[in-house]
């Protein structure tokens, strides 16, 4: 590491240095003490394997609808292949990798470690919220191996209650999936509520714990409504009862409405903790206070309320009156707002600061570039008149995109590589981590850009095959497309190398001033911390964070801003 | 196709309604660029001018500025509000169709379009005369389809057992793209038709020409059926084998059925095949793919079995 870390880290040397000190990772070896394991470091662990294995999957499933597309016709597979092809991305990027990634990986791991607390509140509902995703998982593993769904992850009726019976299996599979979204949001907001540590305030809760309490409200009550719909699938397939299907007597647009009823909140689930995982970047690597914390903060919540009343405006012609088209469009913009005050907050948030461009900073700049087109792009697609022209074409893949992994992706990069090193103890490649970024950022653009070009130019989606004068600009975005897979590949081949031969890390390389690097080792203790926090200031209070820059120096676990206080007895801390 | 030229970003515009469109489209994308300017700017201004110098940097906390953040709360608001405005006014433009517009009807099924006339006529691609209001009202045979022509900006989803319709009013004479944009299955992407404007004597003519069934051989009558209603994005006619059976040497000829039993394709079976397309399945074919074509008419049904007769 550089110069930096060391200076900043003088006090944990010992901590770091002595690998005979348990930690979470080496108190317990067998594959057993992994598989029960209740603690929720260990569990955000399991997540980040069985999510890098499902983003992998799909990962490699989107490249193979590049491949499709690089010439009109048929290029490497059939039509019905590639439905198939673009609905399996579709269904397990969205319900099995982006739902969950952010909560389900460093919200496990960190949230409770932000908090100043051992666990999170239901330790056992939360390991069981991880079974529950892997029965989901094997569900759409089994509709895969029964049939095949080529039905877009959107479910669309009648199409879905007419083709092939897996259909059941997924509609099955996202139900029970569900459950495990519902399970992780009841338990961070009971963990939010109940277990602060003494003196953390909700004006001092770090923005990463901000995001994650919007976030586990609208999964608590949006999910519900995904469930019932897959559930109303199912019997109207299975007793033939008359709900989505015109055939039956149903209405195919109740189903729109009821799908995306959940599936727009569903989006805000994607990116509020995206947002809270910048706040803490932007901050940590300006050394500066965050430009506007409460109205960061309450824009979450806003946003996350809000974000219940504008499904319709993925409806605007699909029939639907023009009344509701124009009350759902204006509800949009408000929505719009504070994603906007954010994104200059953020900005403004270096002014005077003090900007260290590591890898995860150089992720945070890039999600407010790609950000800021993906808001700018949503703002036009929300254009009643210009939407007609825009809906279900390219224009929208690139736009969702630009947000879902432009933004919530990118966000993710940037916090796995910031706490990196508090969860396994190991420094990546710097010099690898930036060339990763900057490939990422390239190809990324370059892929998804020509898409926004070639929606406006008329482009439809879901479409196997095109007319030739679209054929440049869809071989600029597959191309773009491998670039962007080999910087992905890059990230993952310096972080498993980092596992078994990274420099070991200190416990605040980043000098950051949240409880989980001022007060823990890295990695962590099995209980986190080895004496309860007391917290003073608030989590982006550089100029008070003694422990990490101060001549008052006490070392490792000395707490947040705690060193006026008399030390807590090592005898009292619970277990 | 006429549609290759327009600006970078949008084909050229072929309907009233278009320079609106594309109005408020360019407004919102440099209005959209000058905003990623600035954040781009102070982002690269800032991550320069307070680049960490020394690992001791200890940055002073900065008070915020209220008239800052009042003023990038404003002017957002005033920018999305103008859009919202302009937006709403084009989509009653585009919703409320005039009351002396040309009326044609089209069905869309899996995977094709009919399209209608007043007169009788029916076509799989779409002919309008230029300069007229053109009000096309729409419903699907099947699952949902969506009607959408880049030239005129205008699209509208298709959908069974209801009534949609969209307007446009077309400025130039050419040929353009009308594509199905709401996702309906294995050739989704090959439901595709031209829309041709014609002008007002052209259409005239081609209308009294495609109105003539009446008089032509059945035969031929059921050509143009096979091409119109779509058989042939399943059925071959040289012998190669689609998402169902070839129609070549068909006629006579012993079919083995899913039930396993044995039937010779006369004439009763096309018919029978033609509108109850579940009763006999043949082996290897899936069952309840084919819709029901019973909405055509005695002669047209007679016609089709004409043509299939003819495909030795």
């Amino acid at each position: 590491m550089s110069s930096a870390t060391a200076t900043h880290d003088g006090g944990s040397a010992s901590a770091a240095g002595s690998s005979e000190a348990p930690n979470y990772l080496n108190h317990q070896k067998t594959i057993r003490s992994w598989l029960l394991t209740l603690d929720h470091k260990r569990i955000g662990v399991l997540y980040a394997v069985t999510l890098a294995t499902v983003f992998l999957i799909a990962g490699l499933l989107a490249i193979a609808v590049r491949l499709e597309l690089f010439m009109p016709g048929e290029t490497i597979m059939s039509n019905d292949a590639y439905n198939q092809t673009f609905t399996m991305h579709g269904i397990m990027m969205v319900f099995l990798f982006i739902v969950p990634s952010i909560p389900a990986i460093l919200g496990n791991f960190v949230l409770p470690m932000q908090l100043g607390a051992k666990d999170v509140a239901f330790p056992r509902l939360n390991l069981a919220s991880w079974y529950v995703y892997m029965i989901g998982g094997a569900l759409v593993v089994t509709a895969l191996l029964v049939g095949s769904v080529d039905t877009g992850w959107t479910f669309y009726t009648p199409y879905s209650s007419s083709g092939s019976m897996s259909v059941l299996y997924m509609t099955l599979a996202i139900f029970i999936a569900g459950f495990s979204s519902i399970f992780t949001g009841i338990n961070f907001i009971v963990t939010i509520h109940k277990m602060r540590a003494p003196g953390l305030t909700w004006n001092r809760l770090p923005l990463f714990v901000w995001g994650l309490y919007a976030t586990s409200i609208v999964m608590v009550l949006a999910t519900p409504v995904i469930g019932i719909t897959m559930i109303l699938l199912f019997l109207e397939r299975l007793l033939q009862i008359g709900i989505f299907d015109p055939a039956l007597g149903g209405d195919p647009i109740l189903f729109q409405h009821f799908f995306w009823f959940y599936s727009h909140p569903a989006v805000y689930i994607m990116i509020l903790p995206a947002f809270g995982i910048i706040s803490e970047l932007m901050t940590a690597f300006s050394r500066q206070r965050i430009f506007g914390y409460k109205a960061i903060a309450l824009s979450s919540v806003a946003i996350a309320l809000l974000g219940f009343l504008v499904w319709g405006h993925h409806m605007f012609v699909s029939g639907q009156s023009a009344i509701s088209g124009i009350v759902f469009s204006l509800i949009t913009y408000l929505i719009g707002i504070p994603s906007g005050i954010k994104i200059f907050n953020w900005v403004a948030t270096m002014y005077k600061g003090s900007v260290w461009l590591q890898t995860p900073m150089l992720y945070a700049l890039s999600f407010l570039f790609l950000f800021t087109i993906g808001g700018l792009t949503g703002i036009m697609v929300g254009v009643l008149a210009v939407d007609v022209h825009l809906h279900d074409t390219y224009y929208v893949v690139g736009h969702f995109h630009y947000v879902m992994m432009g933004g919530t992706v990118i966000a993710l990069l940037g916090g796995m590589h910031y706490w990196w090193p508090k969860i396994t103890g190991k420094m990546y490649n710097e010099t690898l981590g930036k060339i990763g970024a900057i490939l990422i950022f390239i190809g990324f653009n370059a892929t998804f850009f020509p898409q926004l070009i070639l929606g406006a130019r008329g482009m439809p989606r879901r479409y196997a095959t095109y007319v030739e004068e679209f054929t440049f600009l869809h071989q600029v975005s597959t191309i773009s497309s491998l670039v962007l897979a080999a910087g992905l590949f890059l990230v993952l081949g310096y972080m498993v190398h980092s596992l078994f031969w990274g420099e070991k890390a200190t416990s605040n390389p980043w000098g950051a001033a949240t409880l989980e690097w001022t007060m823990a080792t890295s990695p962590p203790d099995p209980h986190n911390f080895t004496r309860t926090p007391i917290v003073t200031r608030g989590p982006y209070d550089f100029h008070l964070a003694d422990e990490v820059f101060g001549p008052r120096h006490v070392g490792d676990g000395a707490g947040d801003g705690a060193t006026s206080e008399p030390a807590l007895p090592r005898e009292t801390e619970s277990t | 196709m006429g549609n290759s030229n327009g600006t970078v970003w949008l084909p050229e515009g072929a309907s009233t309604v278009a320079s609106e469109i594309d109005w408020l489209f360019y407004f919102v994308t440099w209005t959209s660029l000058a905003i990623m300017l600035l954040v781009v700017g102070g982002l690269i201004y800032l991550a320069y001018t307070y680049r960490r110098r020394s690992a001791d940097d200890a940055p002073q906390p900065i008070k915020e500025s209220k008239l800052l953040e009042i003023s990038w709360v404003v002017i957002p608001t005033i920018l999305v509000l103008l859009v919202f405005t302009w937006g709403f006014q084009g989509y009653l433009k585009l919703t409320v169709a005039p009351p002396n517009a040309y009326e044609i009807q089209a069905t869309a099924f899996s995977w094709g379009w009919s399209f209608d006339y007043p007169n009788g006529a029916s076509s799989n691609n779409l002919h309008v005369p230029v300069d007229r209001p053109v009000k096309v009202n729409m419903s699907s045979e099947d699952v949902l389809h969506s009607l959408f022509i880049p030239a005129f900006r205008v699209k509208q989803d298709v959908l069974p057992d209801r009534y949609s319709s969209v307007w446009f009013e077309a400025t130039r004479e050419g040929e353009y793209h009308l594509f199905c944009s709401e996702y309906c299955g294995t050739q989704h992407a090959e439901m595709i038709a031209t829309v041709h404007v014609h002008s007002q004597t052209d259409f005239n003519e081609w209308l009294a020409d495609a109105a003539m069934d009446e008089d032509i051989p059945l035969p031929e009558l059921g050509e143009r059926l096979f091409g119109q209603q779509g058989c042939q994005q399943c059925h071959s006619i040289d012998g190669t084998s689609g998402i169902g059976p070839t129609m070549q040497g068909l006629y006579m000829n012993d079919r083995l059925l899913q039930s396993g039993e044995t039937v010779t394709a006369d004439e009763n079976y096309l018919r029978q095949m033609i509108i109850e397309p579940t009763a006999q399945v043949v082996e290897g074919y899936p069952a309840g793919v084919m819709p029901s074509y019973a909405r055509l008419s005695e002669r047209e049904i007679n016609a089709l079995v004409a043509y299939i007769k003819e495909l030795e």
